[in-house]
């Protein structure tokens, strides 16, 4: 656009700052490249070159028609690998039993916050050779909250539809699923590592797409925020699936307890059928799925010597 | 204004041969059962001996496109495009001064007597209906009578002279913003449009009446078509909204959009004309990417406002008349609509011809043209 000569003084100024990026946006870029810098020193591995690998179908506009965002992306992976390295010290088992093309990654869910998906994804990402970026399917009222619909999408995380994984899978993409949704992760510290009951859509898809279940074993999640009670009257009120009552919140600590995560990649389940078959006939595959994986958590139990070593 | 050169130029037999289905042979007939019919030969020989030429009947791609709505922007792109190739006979309320000559308008409410006297007048082929209210403005009742019971009057004229096709501009915005929508809706999703935005029911409802008459009317050719938000130089709330220099988005929500450009809207309607294409079809655009960028790009700047302070304030502002925009169009900012065009592009052959960085050329055009 050609310049427009004024005799005011500074008559421009709000123009070209404006047409700039703002200098908010600029300071959180120069934070963030300084995190990816710091943990790529920490972890020992080149992040962007990781994220450079991910290939997603990109539309005729260049962008990812789920909204994945490589430039945020790349803060949540170093945070991500910070955590996942230095914070959660995460092992992982078996991750090369992990096919490629299209996967389903079923896992235990645990924790109030949904971690173990981090650690998951991170252990794709991180520790899988070549880098496997994994999206997951989130519960449909996270689309409703500002700020996480936001980012989110962003990170590659797709609202849980059967549609959506429908067309992932289409694509060879890996998803991860916790089949027994907000109950798993709301659960109170007596429970912990006791399997809630799964959905059976997860086993009606792979059957659909063709598509192999890798059952995963996660370790390490249910005590990171152990909480007493579910105080459903507050959940109710702030539409959310579950209040829980957390006693380290009272001791000012929001931040997770610094438990050690372990990640068991399981044998893929390979299922056909049909996939509009009766309830029973699915649950009997679900129950196989669910049966090694809560096996394997017990197994894992067993082999750890603590919490948090 | 009648256009003495081009009524019924091509059909001479057509204003007397007009009657209603039921009291006259099939006026599509392939061969000759035609209007003078019985001057001749009985039809049966007619058949026999001239199978093709001869007094018959117009065939189905020999009549003209009735195009309600034509004077508004879409319209008027597609009547410039389709008098090319057909005759095309232009309804509206407002005037339409400066068209090509050979395009007949009827300055009349589709709601009129009139109306019933085109369609008995001329060989009708096919039916373009544009002519939908949109402004929000207008009251419940005024929408319904003209979106509903004037799109029903036109379907009763439709099966009573049995046009054999029908193309019915819906719209995406029937399925609705919804937090729980996959990212990509087909064209069996629910139209949840109307849950929370009432203003939306009627343009719900005449799309299931057109469906509705997909499966009354078998011999009708009935397409409905969905698009997307479509921008470009047209008057609707997608481009204007695109066209304010500062935008209102909601703080933390930046949904993928989608948008296409009016002439790729007008293609697909002239790719639904033709013959044998019958169904409902999404209509995309070139690609779909968040509501921010797209704002970028046309050259604005989003101004970011927490969710409820915006509903309060577009709601006081819309009282005011100080904005066109109902505060329940806000989840549109916040949730993806967006749709999946498979099946256009399988059946249909559509596939979008404007890239994204020419459609937005299109809408910043008009921004500067109105300074």
């Amino acid at each position: 656009m050609a310049q427009r000569g004024s005799i005011v003084p500074f008559a421009g100024w709000r123009r070209t700052r404006l047409l700039g990026e703002s200098p908010l946006r600029q300071a959180l870029r120069s934070v963030g490249d300084r995190v990816v810098r710091l943990a790529e020193d920490v972890v020992g591995q080149d992040l962007d070159a990781r994220i450079a690998g991910i290939r997603t179908h990109l539309n005729e506009v260049g962008h990812d028609p789920f909204g994945f965002d490589p430039e945020t992306s790349r803060y949540a992976l170093a945070m991500a690998a910070l955590l996942h390295r230095r914070y959660f010290r995460t092992q992982v088992f078996g991750i090369n039993r992990v096919p490629q093309g299209r996967v389903l990654i079923v896992a235990n869910h645990s924790g109030q916050l949904p971690l173990d998906a981090v650690m998951i994804g991170s252990a794709m990402m991180l520790d899988a050779d070549p880098p496997r970026f994994p999206r997951s399917m989130v519960e449909t009222w996270t689309a409703e909250l500002p700020f996480i619909s936001t980012l989110y999408p962003r990170l590659g995380q797709v609202v849980g539809s059967p549609e959506n994984a429908r067309r992932l899978l289409r694509q060879e993409e890996s998803l991860i699923v916790f089949p027994e949704g907000a109950r798993g992760i709301s659960k109170t510290y007596d429970q912990r590592y006791q399997l809630t009951d799964f959905g059976l859509g997860f086993v009606r898809l792979a059957i659909e797409t063709g598509t192999p279940i890798v059952p995963v074993a996660v370790i390490g999640g249910e005590e990171q925020y152990p909480s007493v009670a579910d105080f459903k009257p507050l959940a109710r009120l702030l539409k959310m699936p579950a209040f829980p009552v957390m006693p380290q919140m009272f001791f000012g600590m929001l931040a997770p307890l610094p438990t050690k995560y372990r990640l068991y990649f399981g044998e893929p389940f390979r299922f056909d059928g049909d996939p509009d078959d009766d309830d029973s006939a699915i649950e009997e595959k679900v129950w196989l799925v669910k049966s090694t994986i809560q096996s394997m958590v017990n197994r894992g139990l067993r082999e750890r010597k603590g919490v948090f070593i | 204004m009648p256009n003495p050169q081009t009524t019924n130029r091509h059909k001479p037999s057509a204003r007397r041969g007009r009657e209603p289905a039921h009291d006259r042979p099939s006026a599509r007939a392939p061969v000759a059962r035609g209007v003078f019919g019985h001057v001749g030969e009985s039809p049966t020989q007619a058949q026999e001996t001239e199978p093709i030429t001869g007094t018959r009947a117009k065939p189905a791609t020999e009549g003209a496109v009735l195009v309600t709505g034509v004077c508004g922007r879409l319209g008027k792109l597609l009547a410039r495009e389709l008098h090319r190739t057909d005759q095309v006979v232009g309804v509206d309320r407002r005037p339409f001064d400066d068209r090509p000559k050979d395009i007949v308008h009827h300055q009349i409410d589709i709601r009129r007597k009139k109306m019933k006297d085109i369609f008995r007048g001329r060989n009708i082929r096919a039916v373009v209906h544009l002519g939908v209210l949109h402004d929000p403005r207008r009251s419940d009742r005024d929408r319904h009578s003209w979106n509903i019971v004037a799109f029903q009057k036109l379907l009763d004229y439709m099966s009573q002279y049995e046009v054999p096709k029908l193309v019915v501009l819906s719209g995406a915005n029937v399925y609705g913003p919804q937090p729980s929508n996959p990212q990509f809706l087909t064209e069996d999703a629910p139209l949840l449009g109307a849950q929370h935005f009432g203003g939306m029911r009627d343009l719900v409802e005449l799309d299931m009446l057109a469906q509705s008459f997909f499966w009354k009317h078998p011999n009708t050719e009935t397409v409905v078509l969905r698009p997307c938000h479509i921008v470009g130089r047209v008057h609707n709330a997608a481009s204007n909204y695109l066209r304010l220099e500062r935008p209102v988005m909601v703080m933390g929500f930046d949904p993928m959009m989608q948008v296409v450009h009016e002439k790729d809207v007008v293609r697909a309607v002239q790719l639904a004309l033709r013959p044998g294409v019958r169904g409902i079809f999404n209509i995309r655009g070139p690609g779909e990417m968040p509501l921010s960028h797209l704002i970028r790009q046309v050259g604005g700047r989003p101004r970011l406002v927490p969710s409820s302070l915006a509903k309060v304030a577009l709601d006081q502002l819309w009282r005011l008349r100080l904005s066109g925009f109902p505060s329940q169009e806000l989840d549109h900012l916040r949730y993806v609509c967006m749709v999946d065009d498979s099946r256009a592009r399988a059946e249909l052959g559509y596939e979008p011809a404007h890239p994204i960085d020419r459609v937005l050329k299109d809408v910043r055009r008009l921004r500067y043209q109105l300074g």
